[in-house]
């Protein structure tokens, strides 16, 4: 069976608006998130891109409501299914996480806990979402194990996360967040830290794991390559904010926001032959010492070529361009 | 596992050596023990003559290395030679004192890791509450104060104002109470506050949020997957601070008037009994490598990363 995600078919299942968290430090308040719309339908998988810092790994975590001091969500809504994940109770979101909305990480090994055997990690999320005990909870463990493709799952079961690979762990993070057949998957990086073999497994596997049981899934990443291979929509993050949105085929044909313009082009094309990769100039603004117009303006070659004036003055919103497709840039006003 | 057992314990048999060697010269670094040994009559000063038929008698005229073969041949026959100044055999000296240092010790050990534990558990789950602090504040009072201090304060209040326990001796479970909380306590809650940091500092690890990610509560989080890993420093640190409750237990049963081999060392050392402080040296060196190696295969259990016998 295959799974074909099309837009506007399927029905929404997350929105986020307006969403706020920052950071409370001794430097100041860090605006990691400031001010994201996401929205994510039944079986759509989003990719959200960006740089290191942009705010998308904050996101993801304030969508699961596990952002630690410091940090708090300060503004904005996150709805799942119609319901403010925001106003629920610890306990509640406690029973929500796991089950209904889980996540993997960057760095599977550390992921997983040292002192106890994978199996065992597995088997935990029955225990905590359907009471099932040690026995029966582990059998599953080593259905799931099956499942997610790791060879010899009886004895597998029982190694320690030091005993596997990162793609093997990567599998057993996956089998863990899809123990409870979720409605929503956060991957956060979940490829970075492998061998590009193994990425493309990985990836592989998410996706086969979408197509059967119809999750949707955030990827969270700062590979293009990543994002073609797998995505639906994309929303590229700049300094805490979205700066364009589009169907995923859209976005790579044509990039409207300077920045990932410059983000494409930063991509080696195969066969083509170049002197030096482009690289987008500048670096990312301070989120502490925000400036008051564009995030990006400073950076770009657009506003130096358009010789824009508005751009450092006033900050521009995020505007539709047709079929889905929205950028926030003073150019498309 | 065997083999790894078997190969600490030759460790501790070098470790043996090396400590006997380091004794001996330390103790003829630090003076003559033929004139340590020499009864002076008060008002009078030492007799040579005496002196010098000590020597003799108890073989110190020999090379000191001759001495220390000698010493150790009679060692590897099983014997520990006799006692300059009791006059009694030293293996003798040793079975009648050690367990009750022994005793003291794993005592100690246990209620400092009793105390420790739960006071780190509970400040870390409560940081920042009045507990947290109260206990906080209080633990680094205690640390810092010495411990012979903490013993005659425990005295003060428990046997000599509320009368509660006996001020010194031995015989029953309460004379052991104050000896093993003077020390007891400044240990347990050093180790309550290392358990804390180490709990506060895994709340932002890897595992940590994925257990959060599955569900767990952030108590289960803590007391389940953050405080196994936190224990596996703790554990190690008490199989170190062995040689330091050692030493410790020495002015303890000074302290408490308690027949161990820390008040049998003490007066050995100052008399230069080497027969006496040899084997009391032996026998710690052996209670550390023993009490050591026990800490290794707990930590073996704690952490499965850890393999006995590699290497």
């Amino acid at each position: 069976m295959t799974f074909t995600y099309i837009p506007g078919d399927q029905p929404e299942i997350l929105s986020v608006r307006g969403l706020k968290t920052h950071f409370f430090t001794e430097e100041g308040v860090v605006k990691a998130v400031d001010g994201v719309d996401l929205t994510l339908h039944r079986g759509e998988v989003l990719g959200v891109v960006g740089e290191s810092g942009c705010g998308k790994s904050v996101t993801s975590l304030s969508i699961m409501r596990l952002v630690g001091p410091p940090g708090r969500i300060v503004a904005g809504e996150i709805k799942f299914n119609g319901e403010d994940l925001l106003a629920l109770s610890d306990r509640d979101m406690n029973r929500l996480r796991g089950d209904r909305i889980t996540m993997i990480f960057q760095q599977p090994q550390t992921s997983l806990n040292p002192v106890y055997s994978t199996g065992n990690q597995v088997a935990e999320v029955f225990q905590i979402h359907t009471g099932a005990k040690g026995k029966s909870a582990l059998a599953k463990a080593v259905e799931l194990f099956k499942q997610v493709g790791i060879p010899d799952p009886n004895k597998k079961v029982n190694a320690y996360p030091h005993e596997m690979s990162g793609g093997q762990a990567q599998r057993v993070m996956i089998a863990m967040g899809l123990a409870m057949s979720p409605e929503i998957l956060i991957a956060d990086e979940p490829t970075t830290a492998l061998d590009v073999t193994i990425q493309a497994q990985i990836l592989d596997l998410i996706r086969t794991m979408r197509n059967q049981l119809n999750t949707a899934v955030i990827l969270i990443t700062h590979e293009l390559g990543v994002i073609a291979e797998i995505a639906d929509t994309v929303a590229v993050m700049y300094a805490g904010q979205i700066v364009e949105e589009a169907g995923v085929e859209d976005l790579f044909e044509q990039p409207l926001h300077p920045y990932t313009q410059g983000l494409l082009g930063a991509l080696p094309v195969i066969g083509k032959h170049t002197e030096k990769l482009a690289v987008i100039p500048g670096s990312v603004p301070d989120l502490v010492n925000l400036p008051p117009g564009c995030r990006f303006a400073d950076r770009c070659a657009q506003r130096e070529l358009h010789d824009l004036t508005i751009c450092t003055e006033q900050a521009p919103e995020l505007i539709p361009q047709g079929n889905n497709h929205r950028v926030r840039c003073w150019l498309y006003t | 596992m065997l083999t790894y057992v078997a190969r600490r314990l030759l460790y501790v048999v070098i470790t043996m050596f090396a400590v006997s060697l380091i004794t001996f010269a330390l103790i003829f670094a630090s003076g003559d023990p033929a004139v340590a040994l020499t009864p002076v009559r008060p008002g009078q000063q030492p007799s040579k003559e005496l002196t010098e038929r000590i020597r003799v008698k108890y073989g110190l005229d020999q090379p000191i290395p001759v001495q220390y073969v000698r010493y150790m041949g009679n060692i590897l026959r099983g014997d520990l030679g006799e006692s300059f100044y009791f006059h009694r055999p030293v293996a003798e000296l040793l079975i009648e004192r050690f367990p009750k240092t022994a005793q003291l010790a794993i005592l100690i050990l246990i209620t400092s890791l009793l105390i420790g534990i739960p006071l780190g558990v509970i400040t870390a789950l409560k940081k920042n509450s009045v507990f947290d602090r109260i206990v906080t504040i209080s633990s680094v009072a205690i640390i810092s104060v010495p411990s012979f201090l903490v013993a005659v304060l425990l005295l003060y209040v428990f046997a000599f104002k509320l009368e509660w326990l006996p001020n010194g001796g031995t015989g029953t479970w309460k004379h052991l109470v104050l000896p093993v909380l003077s020390m007891a306590l400044p240990m347990g809650v050093a180790y309550g506050i290392f358990l804390r940091t180490n709990m506060l500092n895994a709340v932002s690890a890897d595992y940590a949020r994925t257990a959060r990610a599955k569900g767990l509560d952030a108590t289960r989080t803590n007391l389940k997957h953050i405080l196994p890993n936190a224990l596996i420093p703790i554990v190690t640190l008490a199989g170190i601070d062995l040689a330091y409750l050692l030493t410790g237990v020495v002015l303890i049963e000074t302290v408490f008037g308690i027949p161990g081999i820390g008040i049998a060392i003490t007066r050995a050392a100052t008399q230069r009994d080497i027969p006496v402080i040899m084997g009391s040296v032996f026998i710690g060196a052996i209670f550390i490598g023993i009490m050591n190696l026990i800490a290794d295969i707990i930590v073996a259990r704690l952490d499965p990363r850890v393999r006995l016998g590699d290497r």
